[in-house]
């Protein structure tokens, strides 16, 4: 079990007037290897949320377990827990600060006192994953584009070797293009690599297409969790909660009702595609 | 129709430089860009990041002035720094990231601001305030600070104190990147209240596609170019056009490329649900 | 969260004190302070005390809120205490030991610096406590006003007064976030000597001092386009008057100034 929550509650700012109950009496489990997603709208917690996975925060109330461990437990190395669990925060470039990608990509392990030797595989090893290649290296990280800054950000969690990495809206602010990059390396990382991935996004395409299970957040509370199949047959529900499905379960529910007999939990245009010719297909044949 | 916006032939250059201050090389970011805006046209600019569509805009209200070529903004000459603050009164502008375009520590005072500028009298500054904030459904937040808001809420307070000046034109740059998606939705919703009710001429710069599916016409920037230009229909049936420029498609149009591409002969040029479901209901 | 807490406090109710034209607030703070310093027994800070309280009950600032302001400054008045407590010398010696000794007079000066000191802050957090930022810096600017012949720029330090006003919390939001982001890189901020932790703080620094120029940057072209081209030509949207309630206290704030150099 990569990352296990019990019964947590976290109010920021206690007993003032500025209290607020973030998270509510949350119970989670991720898998080890998993690509789990968190959605919710803006003030439903998911931020406070991904910071309690590496200790960042510490909850009011409750357990965070890591592989296993009480990260909040007596003599736990805090640091080796913020090692384990890389998390990529919004617009993560803001962080950058060395004259040089390499450099900048050096930091974490730098701070985790490795040796020139192991500190040059990692830097390496992160650049590679996030396809930035040599010429970039030297490169100062003020001088890249948008996405490829974002990325240098990203392998400047990777290079801590992180079992587990957590993202949040990664792929915020950068373009159709820039995105599909992202996500695609995202895949390969998942997959390649054996990382258990936690992605907070907005995009419900994105969500369909690449995670494997979904937690929905409201008010500080998990509504839902499940595949995206069975998260996004709540469509109604979702709604109510300001979030919504992908636009090609709008189509296909319209279609139904227009009364063509195909299922309605499908969620990429290419799958709905596949459906819509084979249904297409028997059409003909019955008339022909 | 009269055009409000005519862009001839814009050329425009970055300069990076080395550590001496040398110029190094130039970057051009506009090419020969031609666009012709009508008086209350709903137009969208879509491209990737880099595309030129961002500092296009820029040229809109004098912010950047072209190295080349004519832009007339209700017949002024926008390239003429004399007429910069004419230009301005008549095109507003709303930018990518909210807070950093909000100025006052209290919203009613953040949208006087513009108001203030042009030395518009006290007692009309008020007036036009409390009609603007009434414009973007805001007017219950008057006296809050802004740190208290959502994105999508300061967008609209930006917004309000772009109308404020009453201006004929908005240039949204960008300006639904940075929210999330009930913030998007309720900047698009007033961008068509202010266009439809009032016939303010919008120019929104957007990569969102579905954004661009509200719009009368799309023009499509690639490396400072305009690529394609015209109805959203017409616009995103180029589907491997703008999946090669790295754009999206919405989901509609795509199903029915990927139909087509099945041997079927759907129309392509379709955008909603219901339009998908009348062509394969024949 | 930090964005929750409003720069400078201020309580937001509706009460005499808070509809009163902030140059006049401004104004009668300065003789508060200045009428302070006449004091010098205690009868006289008495005489203090039930003036701001009763000027306190009319804020409709609950009493709790404004002793909460002290805190910020216990250090200092512990500090100003003892430093006056054990080196002040004549009157009767109580205790020593050493070079340190108590005597009688220290403990006066000591009793009321200490008063003077919590009267201070309560007195001048009064006038946050009831002013927004923006009356504040509007009633500063108009004060400025006569000055600018001399060459003071009411209007700039106005403006770079609000404008910090409005970007000092989303700053510190940001250090938070940055600090975060660094943390999850394994930066370490808490050991080490005093070298090794100004040097830890290069990575929060940078991004900072970036971020500040970027959001000046875009903030300035925001402002250009809404057509700001100084204070020349400006109009406002809330012009200050005096009303019926300045005139007031100002004639009570006269009234509080002599009793102060009576007494």
């Amino acid at each position: 079990m990569a990352i296990k929550i019990e019964h947590l509650t976290h109010t920021y700012n206690p007993n003032t007037p500025f209290e607020k109950t973030a998270l509510e009496d949350i119970n989670i489990e991720i898998k080890d290897g998993e690509f789990v997603s968190i959605i919710g709208h803006t003030g439903s917690g998911k931020s406070t949320l991904i910071q309690m996975f590496n200790g960042l925060l510490k909850p009011t109330m409750g357990q965070v377990y890591i592989k296993g461990q009480d990260i909040h437990g007596e003599n736990v190395d805090r640091k080796a827990v913020r090692q384990q669990v890389g998390l990529v925060f919004q617009y993560p470039e803001y962080q950058l600060f060395e004259m040089t990608v390499w450099e900048d990509v050096a930091f974490g392990p730098k701070n985790l006192g490795l040796n020139e030797e192991e500190i040059r595989e990692r830097v390496a090893y992160a650049l590679q994953a996030v396809g930035l290649g040599e010429e970039y290296y030297q490169k100062s990280p003020f001088e890249l584009s948008g996405g490829q800054k974002r990325r240098v950000a990203i392998a400047g969690v990777l290079a801590m070797k992180p079992s587990i990495l957590i993202l949040d809206e990664p792929t915020a602010g950068l373009d159709p293009k820039g995105r599909d990059d992202l996500f695609n390396k995202l895949k390969e990382m998942h997959k390649g690599l054996g990382l258990t991935i936690v992605l907070i996004s907005h995009s419900m395409e994105d969500v369909a297409r690449y995670a494997q299970r979904m937690i929905v957040l409201y008010k500080g509370k998990v509504k839902y969790q499940g595949t995206p199949k069975e998260v996004f047959a709540h469509g109604d529900e979702l709604e109510k909660i300001g979030l919504a499905r992908p636009q090609i379960a709008y189509i296909l529910e319209t279609l139904k009702e227009k009364g063509m007999d195909i299922a309605t939990d499908i969620l990429t245009v290419e799958e709905a595609a596949l459906q819509i010719k084979a249904y297409l297909l028997k059409r003909r044949d019955n008339n022909a | 129709m009269e055009h409000i916006i005519e862009a001839k032939d814009i050329v425009f250059e970055y300069y990076n430089y080395d550590e001496n201050g040398e110029q190094k090389e130039a970057i051009t970011a506009l090419n020969h860009t031609s666009v012709s805006i009508k008086q209350g046209e709903f137009l969208v600019i879509l491209g990737h990041n880099g595309s030129g569509k961002s500092t296009f805009a820029k040229q809109l209200n004098g912010i950047l002035t072209p190295k080349s070529g004519t832009l007339f903004v209700k017949g002024i000459d926008a390239t003429d720094p004399q007429n910069i603050w004419e230009i301005r009164k008549e095109v507003g502008m709303v930018f990518q990231n909210p807070d950093n375009q909000i100025v006052a520590t209290v919203v009613e005072e953040d949208v006087a601001f513009g108001p203030e500028n042009i030395g518009i009298p006290p007692k009309e500054i008020r007036k036009r305030v409390d009609e603007a904030l009434e414009t973007v459904n805001m007017l219950d937040y008057k006296r809050v600070s802004p740190n208290q808001l959502s994105g999508g809420q300061k967008q609209r307070i930006a917004i309000a104190g772009v109308i404020a000046m009453k201006p004929e034109c908005i240039v949204f740059d960008e300006s639904t990147a940075m929210l999330d998606p009930i913030g998007r939705r309720q900047v698009m919703a007033t961008m068509k209240k202010l266009n439809k009710e009032y016939g303010i001429t919008i120019v929104h710069i957007t990569h969102y596609m579905e954004e661009a599916i509200l719009a009368d016409r799309i023009v499509v920037m690639e490396k400072g170019e305009v690529l394609l230009e015209g109805t959203p229909k017409n616009v995103f049936k180029e589907v491997e056009t703008l999946k090669r420029i790295g754009l999206d498609v919405p989901a509609a149009t795509y199903l029915m490329y990927l139909l087509n591409k099945e041997g079927f002969q759907f129309k392509s040029d379709v955008l909603t649900a219901e339009e998908v479901a009348q062509e394969l209901w024949q | 969260m930090l964005r929750d807490i409003t720069i400078g406090q201020y309580y937001p109710v509706d009460s005499p004190i808070h509809r009163m034209d902030p140059r006049a607030k401004i104004l009668i703070t300065f003789a508060y302070i200045i009428g302070l310093f006449f004091i010098n027994h205690f009868i006289g800070y008495g005489f203090v005390v039930l003036c701001l309280y009763g000027t306190i009950q009319m804020s409709k600032v609950p009493i709790r809120y404004m002793l909460k302001g002290l805190r910020s400054i216990l250090f200092i008045l512990l500090f100003t205490v003892a430093l006056n407590i054990f080196f002040t010398q004549g009157g009767r010696v109580l205790w020593s030991w050493g070079f340190l000794t108590i005597t009688e007079q220290g403990l006066i000066i000591a009793a009321q610096m200490a008063c003077r000191l919590i009267l201070l802050i309560i007195g001048s957090s009064l006038l946050t406590l009831t002013t927004s930022p923006i009356q504040l810096t509007d009633g500063i600017e108009n004060l400025l006003n006569p000055f600018r012949r001399i060459g003071v720029p009411a209007h700039e330090i106005a403006m770079m007064m609000s404008i910090s006003l409005r970007f000092i919390p989303i700053l510190l939001e940001e250090t938070d976030k940055i600090m975060k982001a660094q943390m999850a890189r394994g930066a370490d901020f808490e050991s080490g000597n005093i070298i090794r932790r100004a040097k830890a703080m290069i990575p929060i620094m940078v991004p900072l001092f970036i971020s500040a120029f970027r959001r000046a940057e875009e903030l300035a072209m925001a402002m250009e386009a809404r057509c700001y081209r100084g204070g020349v030509g400006r109009t406002r949207l809330h012009s200050l008057h005096y009303e019926k309630v300045d005139y007031c206290a100002f004639v009570l704030a006269s009234l509080f100034f002599i009793g102060c150099i009576i007494l």
